[in-house]
């Protein structure tokens, strides 16, 4: 029986060990997005990318539940938060590497070289035409009376939100923020829906005039690709970097990081390196919008047009840290 | 062939499909933290209790009357395009909501064609006219409710048409009007199918996520995704879906209580029920009427759909395409033949043994249905790795191997999480079919000699034919929109339709995601024209 069981394994075994090099690759980036760089770097390295595309916090349970076994090498999110979640239980593996060293800014990747920010967006505040004539330079003048009814926002139940609020815990007292979110709930024109997109559509159509949103969204909207409705509505907005004079403009990262158990180790560690190099850092800048980690790479034009700006140079990791407290306070602000 | 012993055996090991998820759940929500609670309760729970339930309530009020009322007018009277109709009404069918969402959302919201046009022609500025909020709770009750009327309108109409036309005739002997029979008759004894096509309904809202999420209407489920995500506790979001199955017991005993009072057999053979025909202006009401329900729930919003796709300058994945379309029409076979098998074995363990040990393990196999797809999924892969990795351990120590994940990852464990959640779709079509089926076959059939496997063969499945295809349609349907389940669980490079459609949407690329969406339509449509024909041609 034994004998048996071992000769079927062997021939699972030898059926299953490929001969192309591969790297597994759990994503939370969606895939069309990835693609093309994947692609890239397939071409360049002969490396197969296998992929699962799906929300990061699932992503991370069925890390975490595969244990030992996973077939996971590489763990791409979307935000510092996740990333920072994914180091707390453990799931990574530091990697020691002088290309990451060089590519990435110290303030973009851990401490502890367990995760490597790829790729920046910043939430500063949008505006139109029509919003109040307002000395608008922070986050903390939204909540300015002269904006009651002015501000379209998207729900505390989004992470991009939370990541704001939390990099604001990093900076101020708990109450403070908590004041403070309260004033924008407050100065809001309507309940929290839809996505970033909605609310710059929105405040095109007059419902408000102060947003606040990603930045690749709106230049997703003025596009070549977008449709005719939303470059309209892309083109009555204008972007206000926060915070200038302070902190700089709240900023998050999407990164990778190695999986300890990860079967493709050297693979896995190529595709992040290859993440960081300057092709893939103009692709992500040409393709999604957002901004290279990686200085001295061009950005998209669309980009380059509304200027160059101070980013918050908070230590990412922090935004992870103050995760939950953030949808806490947020939670007793009434920020739906 | 089968003893009461098996019938019991089998019909608990399907129920342990859906019971061990939900233990992992127990297990998972038993690590939970306290002061979470206490957050949660005193600041959003209220509110999350409060739309869920009046957000059921207009689904039910919707749904009913969608549901119902077509169903009555389409078996009961003839007009022109009846037999159209008959299945165009089951379309919204193959809609998924939240896909209903982004539709009307694109049409009726601010920056919408409908409200731009309003402000053009009459000068307006937002702020100056009042509009109906589509993102609100009464939105995604219409929305939902129009995608989700099929349910009861699929159990509704077979049950109408189960009816025997000697019913009727002895309400028109009582003098009773047509509509009188229709409420003091036909109404009740149709009520065990109306429901179970509501509890469908409704489980369906309860597990909904991305309707409410993206009209910013906080319900139960969008709780648990906050707490799970935002605070980064699962054992927290696990408590939280465990009391949501609380709700969907309460649905599942008033079912049942509304069930056993009213228990009605037509014992001699039935006649079909003769329509009748409609003339003048009755006949353009009537058209109006039924054609309500296909235009809200289908027609719109595949109309914005389809102007997005002309639009949007997007390319097609034109390769991948058929590719898409094969995993996920042969995911949804797969899943759906094997939902019907097992689920037709739970109701007939139920019917033949009468045992306790059975029932209970009907109504397990109910619950999984109103868990949202991400919890079954995590409660589903918790146990199945744990097993995997428990097998690798084995291996490793006994003979120095490592046989990896044998289970996790692979299409039989997405499988398997569609089953749980799926398995109760089945279980209400088929028991609200053997339900209209009087006990006295059964003994007829035994008193002949006959083994319960043969009365199931002979007397059952020939009898139940259009509540399998029934059931078969609705999970095959519902696979093919699963979401969340199918994200987290399948394999390497595997994606589905409504993946592809998803990955567009999160990104708000409503007009890249409008051609995937399209092809869920367009790919659920044949099953349900199919299956329809089917269906018409053993019930007419």
């Amino acid at each position: 029986m034994k004998k048996l069981v071992l000769i079927a394994l062997a021939g699972l075994l030898v059926s299953c060990s490929s001969p192309t090099p591969e790297v597994n690759l759990y994503s939370a980036r969606k895939e069309a997005l990835i693609k093309p760089l994947l692609d890239a770097f397939t071409q360049e390295t002969g490396i197969k990318v296998n992929i699962i595309s799906a929300s990061a916090d699932a992503l991370l349970e069925r890390i975490k539940s595969e244990g030992i076994n996973s077939p996971a090498d590489v763990l791409l999110t979307t935000d510092a938060g996740r990333l920072h979640r994914a180091k707390q239980a453990s799931l990574f593996a530091p990697i020691d590497s002088a290309i990451l060293h060089n590519n990435i800014p110290a303030n973009y990747r851990d401490g502890d070289n367990t995760w490597f920010g790829l790729s920046l967006r910043a939430r500063p505040i949008m505006v139109t035409a029509k919003a109040p004539e307002s000395t608008l330079t922070s986050y903390e003048d939204l909540v300015a009376p002269e904006l009651a009814g002015q501000i379209c926002i998207r729900s505390s139940g989004n992470i991009y939100n939370q990541s704001l609020v939390a990099s604001m815990l990093a900076h101020a007292s708990a109450s403070d923020v908590e004041a403070w979110a309260k004033g924008l709930v407050a100065n809001m024109a309507r309940e929290p829906q839809g996505g970033d997109r909605d609310q710059i559509r929105a405040a095109a159509a007059g419902q408000c005039s102060v947003v606040v949103a990603n930045t690749y969204y709106l230049a997703n909207m003025l596009a070549d690709s977008a449709t005719d409705d939303d470059r309209t509505a892309g083109e009555a907005i204008s972007v206000i970097w926060p915070n200038q004079q302070d902190r700089g403009t709240h900023v998050n990262v999407s990164g990778a990081g190695l999986i300890k158990s990860a079967p493709n180790s050297d693979n896995g560690i190529k595709l992040i390196e290859y993440l960081s190099s300057d092709k893939a850092q103009h692709l992500y800048a040409n393709v999604n919008f957002e901004y290279p980690v990686k200085p001295g790479v061009d950005i998209h034009p669309i980009l380059a047009k509304w200027g160059k700006f101070k980013a918050d140079a908070l230590p990412l990791e922090k935004l992870g840290e103050n995760n939950a407290e953030a949808v806490k306070l947020m939670d007793r602000a009434g920020w739906k | 062939m089968f003893s009461g012993f098996k019938w019991q055996a089998s019909s608990l090991a399907i129920a342990s499909l859906v019971l061990l998820p939900l233990i992992a759940l127990l297990i998972i929500s038993s690590q939970a933290n306290m002061q979470l609670w206490q957050h949660l309760s005193s600041t959003v729970l209220p509110e999350y209790v409060r739309n869920s339930i009046l957000l059921m309530l207009g689904v039910s009020a919707i749904t009913l009357t969608l549901g119902v009322g077509s169903a009555w007018l389409v078996t009961q009277y003839r007009f022109p395009g009846i037999r159209f109709f008959d299945w165009a009404l089951l379309l919204p069918l193959a809609m998924p909501a939240y896909i209903s969402a982004y539709s009307y959302t694109g049409l009726l919201d601010v920056a919408g064609p409908i409200q731009t046009w309003l402000r053009d022609v009459f000068g307006w500025s937002v702020g100056d006219y009042w509009f109906p909020p589509i993102r609100s709770l009464s939105g995604a009750m219409l929305v939902m409710g129009c995608v989700l009327y099929p349910y009861v309108y699929l159990l509704a109409r077979s049950a109408f048409l189960s009816q025997s036309q000697h019913f009727r005739d002895v309400a028109a002997l009582m003098g009773y009007t047509r509509r009188q029979a229709f409420l003091r008759i036909t109404l009740p004894i149709a009520r065990p199918a109306v429901i179970a096509g509501l509890s469908l309904a409704l489980m369906e809202t309860l597990a909904d996520y991305g309707t409410v999420a993206y009209f910013g209407v906080n319900t139960f489920t969008t709780g648990i995704f906050r707490t799970w995500f935002g605070m980064d506790s699962v054992s927290n979001a696990a408590q939280l879906a465990l009391v949501l199955l609380g709700f969907v017991v309460v649905l599942l005993v008033i079912e049942r209580r509304s069930r056993q009072q009213a228990q009605y057999y037509d014992k001699r053979k039935s006649s079909a029920p003769s329509p009748k025909q409609l003339y003048g202006v009755k006949r353009v009401i009537a058209v109006c009427l039924v054609s309500i329900p296909i235009a809200l729930g289908f027609i719109v919003p595949v109309s914005q759909l389809l102007i997005w796709a002309i639009q949007s300058h997007a390319q097609l994945w034109q390769s991948e395409f058929w590719q898409l379309v094969f995993n996920t029409v042969s995911l949804a076979t797969v899943t759906a033949v094997l939902a019907v098998a097992l689920g037709l074995l739970v109701t007939y363990a139920v019917r033949t043994t009468q045992a306790p040990v059975t029932r209970f393990a009907k109504q397990v196999v109910s619950l999984g249905y109103a868990v949202p797809g991400t919890i079954i999924a995590v409660a589903t892969l918790v146990p199945l790795a744990r097993l995997d990795n428990l097998i690798d351990a084995w291996f490793r120590t006994q003979f120095n191997l490592s046989t990896g994940l044998i289970l996790s990852g692979t299409l039989a464990a997405l499988i398997i999480a569609y089953l749980v959640r799926f398995m109760a779709v089945a279980l209400g079509s088929l028991d609200a079919g053997l339900q209209a089926i009087a006990p006295t076959m059964d003994q007829a059939a035994k008193s002949m000699g006959s083994t319960p496997w043969q009365v199931l063969q002979r007397v059952h499945i020939p009898m139940l034919k259009g509540s399998l295809l029934t059931a078969l349609l609705l999970v095959f349907v519902d696979v093919m929109k699963e979401l969340p389940a199918t994200l987290i669980m399948r394999p390497f490079n595997f994606n589905t339709l409504a993946v592809r459609a998803y990955e567009y949407a999160s990104d708000e690329r409503l007009a890249d995601a409008s051609l995937a969406s399209l092809a869920i339509i367009c790919a659920g449509l044949i099953p349900v024209i199919l299956l329809t024909k089917a269906i018409q041609r053993h019930t007419h």
